[in-house]
């Protein structure tokens, strides 16, 4: 487990910031009250085989015992450095992005499903989605009920959706908690 | 007479019966006497109950013999004939009371018969159970089971054996049913010899087949829902909106709940997938509950996949503190992280250590809680997975004994006793074997320094605290078993430790336990090497006062159970059998007289006196 580096903290950070735009410093700065001791600790980043972890420091201190190849995880896992050294987010962040959105998706309920088995949300499931979205935002998914769903990349801004036909695609598709079924082995 | 009689009969032959028309028809050759038609419905009564009787009788038909028969065909001949006339005459009242008279006998007769008869029924039924001769059981085992004829075998024994006294059979002795019994729940229900053997020990008969019954059924499903982001009545309404048949669990616990049926997959529902509860047997839920974590404590969890007890652990505590979720199995490790992913617990670290080790990793006495579900030869689970009927051995139930005997000494270790709001143990199994839950707690009571503690599960069965030859301390009361048909859940015990010191006790043989009341003076010296030297020696007890007890920690500390009766005795004995080996080393004889003289100086009492001569 070692804290990320330069390049490596500017690739997570540029990812996160896609979703979060301006609340990025609420991931970053938020205070924990994991660990014992009574002052709130803050988060930190932590790579731990090719996987960036979010953790509180607290956590990391008491971490450091256990022995590289035995330390599994640690705190929230929000993604991972593939092979080619690209960093993409895994489905498991998803409670952190979903409170800092910043550019929201509702779905209808009879697309739901689809959503959750990996297809890309088109315009005749779309039930709200936020304002000023731009083509190429990062959009968190979410049900009509306000569970968060997964979360994906604006494929068209909010204006160019209300002239899209009913088949037109609207999100892509990046992860979704359907995932943590059909893909248990690979998170 | 015979006129009167006849008239009599001849009454009573007027009444349609197609055995009496039959009767006519046979014996017409005899004259036909004089009929008088009798008007008492009484005398017809009796009439006809004695010509059924008779029925009886005229297969062996007699003239001489039975006047009544002699009668009745007579006046069956006349059975066409329809004449009523009266019966009544004087002389005929003595030949009523006759006639009466001779229908009560038969009635009497007939009743006697029937009743007879219906012994024989009785008893033939209750001889019907008879326990299978060799030869039959031979011939069974040729055939392929039969499954009603064991199924009856088996109800007949299990009420055979619960009124011994009276419906056994003789020469049976009790034992010879129960072999029976243990043969044929083997092959009915296809459990191996060794689990079979093992039940019939721990259960009485009736709550045997219960058990074996409540196996065979599947437990329903239950979900917990996950207090970190929802509540049980949302999650409830939700839930039933999508179709699902569900209830609350149990008024012993607020977060579970009990799904009954359900049109959607309880398993892949977007709520499951978004964290909001988890799919866990109802008695996974009591080892967390007796645990009780405390907010920003540090737990162990040191078998911790697949994570359903993890995840209730951070929700109990809303992510504060620090949960070290262990797994030695790396399959197994895919699936906890998943789960405490989704469950969104952001306190855990995961390792993949064996739970031996954990307590070198982690630091003895360093964290406040530790739970420990062991590893087990799952015999509670059989609902779930039935092969463990046939797998199961003595050896299995050892090996699994002795590993959780090992994990549960790392442990307790890893607990701190000091710890402020903590210090506890929670040792559980899905196992309802006896030597893996009460022998391995009591193996811990003699090696550690803990002790037991209520659970805080009130309606469960407690422990067993003597099971054939063992003699269990008598605090295993506090533990807790749970069986599939008296509770609905899964076979399960549960047991909570205090450890009360830091320190461990010497090794010592685990048979006897001595706690000897000595003081100790600078006698360091005297202890080390007595330690080092015997496998069976004696305890010193350091009271509290004395000395800081850890820095006596591997200078024999005994338990803190004083056992004074049995010391004494023990000592004595102790003393011979330690006398063999004074002479081998003079040097540790020598320290050990000092030390005594030192002891004895300090505490005069017989007790010393005896080991100061035998010495």
């Amino acid at each position: 487990m070692r804290p990320l580096d330069e390049k490596e903290t500017t690739a997570v950070f540029e990812k996160l910031f896609k979703f979060t735009g301006n609340n990025l410093k609420n991931i970053v700065e938020s205070s924990s009250h994991e660990g014992v001791d009574e002052n709130a600790g803050c988060y930190c980043f932590r790579l731990q085989k090719n996987k960036v972890y979010y953790v509180s420091e607290a956590l990391v201190k008491r971490a450091t015992n256990i022995e590289r190849d035995k330390l599994v995880s640690l705190g929230t896992c929000i993604g991972k450095f593939t092979k080619g050294g690209s960093f993409h987010l895994t489905i498991q962040c998803l409670n952190l992005l979903a409170v800092n959105a910043k550019h929201k998706v509702w779905l209808k309920p009879t697309s739901e499903m689809s959503f959750l088995y990996g297809n890309h949300v088109l315009k005749g499931g779309l039930g709200r989605i936020t304002e000023n979205t731009t083509a190429g935002d990062g959009v968190v998914v979410f049900s009509m009920s306000d569970v968060p769903l997964g979360f994906g990349i604006a494929a068209k801004s909010t204006q160019d959706c209300r002239k899209l036909d009913p088949n037109g695609i609207v999100v892509l598709h990046q992860a979704d908690i359907g995932e943590y079924l059909r893909m248990e082995d690979d998170l | 007479m015979a006129a009167a009689s006849a008239k009599g009969k001849g009454g009573k032959a007027r009444k349609p019966s197609p055995k009496k028309k039959q009767k006519k028809e046979f014996f017409s050759e005899k004259p036909p006497k004089e009929l008088e038609d009798s008007d008492s419905p009484s005398e017809e009564e009796e009439g006809e109950e004695e010509e059924e009787g008779n029925d009886f009788g005229s297969e062996i038909y007699s003239d001489e013999d039975d006047p009544f028969a002699d009668n009745f065909l007579q006046g069956s001949d006349e059975a066409g004939k329809e004449s009523g006339s009266d019966l009544e005459s004087e002389s005929d009242e003595s030949d009523i009371e006759e006639k009466s008279r001779a229908i009560d006998e038969e009635r009497a007769r007939e009743e006697e018969e029937a009743g007879a008869e219906l012994q024989l029924n009785i008893k033939e039924e209750s001889d019907e159970f008879r326990l299978p001769t060799k030869k039959e059981l031979e011939e069974e085992a040729l055939r392929p089971p039969d499954l009603p004829n064991l199924q009856r075998r088996i109800k007949e024994i299990v009420r055979v054996l619960s009124n011994f006294k009276i419906l056994r059979q003789e020469g049976a002795a009790r034992k010879d049913y129960i072999e029976q019994l243990k043969l044929d729940l083997s092959s009915y229900y296809g459990y191996n010899d060794f689990l079979i053997g093992v039940l019939v020990e721990m259960f009485p008969v009736v709550e045997l087949v219960e058990l074996i019954e409540a196996f065979e059924k599947p437990r329903p499903i239950c979900l917990r829902t996950n207090t970190l982001k929802t509540r049980r009545r949302d999650l409830a309404d939700v839930l039933i909106n999508r179709g699902v048949n569900l209830d609350p669990l149990s008024k012993w616990s607020k977060v579970g709940l009990v799904v009954y049926d359900s049109q959607v997959p309880i398993g892949a529902t977007p709520e499951y997938m978004a964290g909001y509860y988890m799919l866990q047997s109802a008695s996974s839920f009591l080892p967390v509950m007796a645990l009780a974590p405390q907010d920003k404590e540090r737990i162990v969890d040191m078998a911790a996949a697949p994570g359903g007890k993890t995840t209730y652990i951070a929700a109990l505590m809303k992510n504060s503190g620090i949960i070290y979720a262990n797994e030695m199995k790396e399959s197994r490790l895919k699936s906890l992280t998943a789960n405490l992913q989704r469950m969104g617990v952001t306190n855990a670290i995961v390792s993949n250590y064996d739970g031996k080790e954990l307590p070198k990793i982690l630091g003895l006495n360093s964290v406040d809680r530790v739970l420990l579900d062991a590893p087990c030869s799952g015999t509670g689970v059989i609902s779930k997975d039935e092969s463990v009927k046939v797998s199961k051995s003595s050896e299995d139930i050892q090996k699994c004994a002795f590993l959780q005997k090992q994990l549960i000494l790392a442990a307790i270790d890893m607990v701190d006793a000091k710890s402020k709001s903590g210090g506890y143990i929670v040792y559980s199994t899905c196992s309802i074997m006896v030597p893996e839950n009460e022998a391995v707690i009591d193996y811990a009571l003699k090696k550690r320094d803990v002790k037991l503690v209520p659970c805080g599960l009130d309606f469960g069965r407690p422990g067993f605290t003597h099971f054939r030859e063992n003699r269990f301390h008598p605090s295993l009361e506090k533990t807790r078993r749970f069986y599939p048909h008296v509770h609905n859940m899964d076979g399960f015990f549960v047991a909570k430790f205090k450890k009360m010191s830091n320190s461990k006790p010497t090794t010592r043989p685990s048979e006897t336990e001595e706690a000897v009341e000595q003081a100790t003076g600078p006698n360091d010296n005297g202890t080390n090497i007595k330690n080092n030297l015997e496998e069976k020696s004696q305890q010193l007890r350091v009271p509290s006062d004395l000395k800081d007890r850890n820095k006596m920690s591997d200078g024999g500390l005994g338990k803190r159970i004083p056992k004074n009766g049995k010391d004494e005795s023990d000592s004595t004995t102790k003393m011979k059998k330690q006398k063999r080996k004074f002479p081998s080393r003079k040097e540790i004889s020598k320290a050990r007289e000092e030390k005594r003289k030192v002891l004895r100086e300090s505490k005069a009492s017989s007790k010393r006196n005896k080991r100061a001569k035998t010495a």
